[in-house]
């Protein structure tokens, strides 16, 4: 009960921000029609919808982790966890009060994304719903980021990390925009260390239907998954106490 | 009735004492205020009764429950209004005040009588449907003082609930206070004088963590052999430093 009223207050505090409507659900809208318009015109293989809708979807993920890591950051400023610490709401009620409300929301923007990517060509494949099953880990990753780094930075801080460098990491070391194979080197190794093109690639290997190429992409993605949610949890619990 | 028995009470940060060896009873119903210069550990005392900090040594009893041993046990009757306004910004001033009812686990028609009943003590009425983001300070400190009251606590600390607010909102807030008397245990931090002296049954002065003095107003003002109660409280600061 404790723990589904704060989730609804979150749930509230970030729909309820225009930029998170415009940057988590239309943004990702305008890349996909933006790119698909330079396909119609200069075909490159890496941005044919097949291709482009599971990278887009993965990417629109990281406003995720910026819209979780600004309502934390800017709860803890306002002293409004001060107080919600004072009542018998217990850590994990704060924990999953914050993260379960992203989930629902991850999953209706990549819902968006496949839609427009159907009527820009897509083939509409029972694989599109098991696309977006596996949109679910990568999309607790992405919301694990936004714990953590909504525990250990105030609200400009977050903007620059979150709205700035993990936007961008995220779209350079995904694959989604160029081959790493063109770039390689320590780039391309430098990608493959981190979650982000491996969760393109399984998101890929899923719509493709290609279901043996999912690994080692899965293990990737729920290796970072649990190693994040660990430590944001660890770090949540430690600004908790702090305060 | 003792609502509070403080005893021994300390923090340290590393080489800082904040609150050194603080020893006090404070009675049920009883408005009591904690003033002092910035620094005095008013807020660090209000932080170690309200659970938020544990102390480096000592303990305190809020009914009779210890804070070290049993905090979840004293959140369930106390309450904050911390110093900075602590609301949800996005949601309407009522929503604010159901998030706290759900906190409590309130039923639905629990929370809608607690809604009305806390609405028409703090006349909150011509705010209840505005986003409380864009509300005024006053406003926002009366909707913070609302949520604090939501759970009908016994002990409720008010951690200057005044900074900041014209002459009109401070006076009004004063009132809303003033109405508290006698069913709640109010425990004030201020740094206005005037306050402290127009509210409170008893005033504990502190500085530099340690408590100078803990009496009624005009019994400061007798101690330190002035009518002015400003004047009372320098007296009391600065003769100790001497």
């Amino acid at each position: 009960m404790r723990m589904l009223t704060f989730a609804k207050r979150n749930t509230k505090e970030m729909l309820r921000d225009p930029l998170t409507v415009a940057f988590g659900l239309g943004f990702p809208l305008v890349l996909i029609l933006l790119l698909s318009a330079i396909q119609a015109n200069i075909p490159v293989p890496l941005f044919e919808i097949e291709q482009l809708a599971p990278g887009i979807t993965v990417f629109g993920l990281s406003f995720m982790t910026l819209f979780s890591a600004t309502v934390i950051s800017k709860d803890r400023g306002s002293s409004l966890l001060q107080r919600l610490y004072t009542t018998p709401m217990t850590p994990l009620d704060f924990i999953l009060g914050y993260t379960l409300p992203i989930i629902p929301i991850s999953v209706a923007q990549s819902v968006i994304c496949y839609v427009v990517a159907i009527i820009l060509g897509l083939d509409a494949t029972v694989n599109i719903l098991l696309a977006i099953v596996f949109i679910l880990p990568v999309s607790i990753l992405y919301v694990a980021m936004g714990l953590l780094f909504g525990s250990i930075l105030n609200d400009k801080q977050v903007g620059g990390i979150c709205g700035a460098l993990l936007t961008n990491l995220s779209a350079w070391l995904s694959g989604v925009w160029f081959d790493l194979e063109l770039v390689g080197g320590a780039f391309k190794k430098i990608s493959y260390a981190l979650p982000f093109v491996h969760a393109v690639e399984m998101e890929r290997a899923v719509l493709s239907g290609n279901f043996g190429e999912i690994f080692p992409h899965l293990w990737w993605v729920l290796g970072y998954t649990a190693v994040t949610m660990i430590l944001a949890v660890l770090f949540f619990l430690r600004q908790m106490k702090r305060q | 009735m003792e609502a509070i028995k403080i005893e021994g009470l300390t923090k340290k940060y590393r080489d800082v004492v904040a609150v050194d060896n603080l020893n006090l009873i404070i009675k049920e119903g009883e408005l009591f205020s904690i003033l002092g210069v910035n620094g005095a550990g008013k807020t660090t005392t209000i932080k170690m009764l309200s659970c938020l900090t544990a102390p480096t040594e000592g303990d305190a009893y809020m009914l009779g429950k210890s804070i070290c041993r049993e905090p979840s046990a004293v959140k369930t009757f106390i309450a904050v209004s911390p110093q900075e306004t602590a609301i949800a910004p996005m949601l309407t001033a009522k929503e604010n005040l159901e998030l706290i009812c759900g906190v409590y686990g309130f039923s639905k028609d629990k929370s809608e009588a607690r809604i009305k009943e806390l609405t028409s003590l703090l006349g909150l009425d011509d705010v209840l449907g505005r986003r409380a983001g864009k509300l005024s300070g006053g406003w926002q400190r009366r909707l913070s003082i609302a949520m604090a009251l939501v759970s009908e606590p016994k002990i409720l600390f008010l951690d200057e609930p005044t900074l900041g607010l014209d002459v009109i909102a401070r006076s009004e807030l004063w009132d809303i206070i003033r109405a508290l008397r006698g069913s709640v245990t109010v425990i004030l931090t201020t740094h206005y004088m005037e306050e402290a002296e127009a509210l409170s049954d008893r005033i504990a002065i502190m500085k530099d963590g340690r408590l100078l003095v803990c009496d009624t107003a005009d019994e400061i003002k007798r101690a330190a052999e002035t009518d002015s109660f400003e004047e009372a409280f320098i007296r009391t600061v600065k003769g100790v430093s001497k």
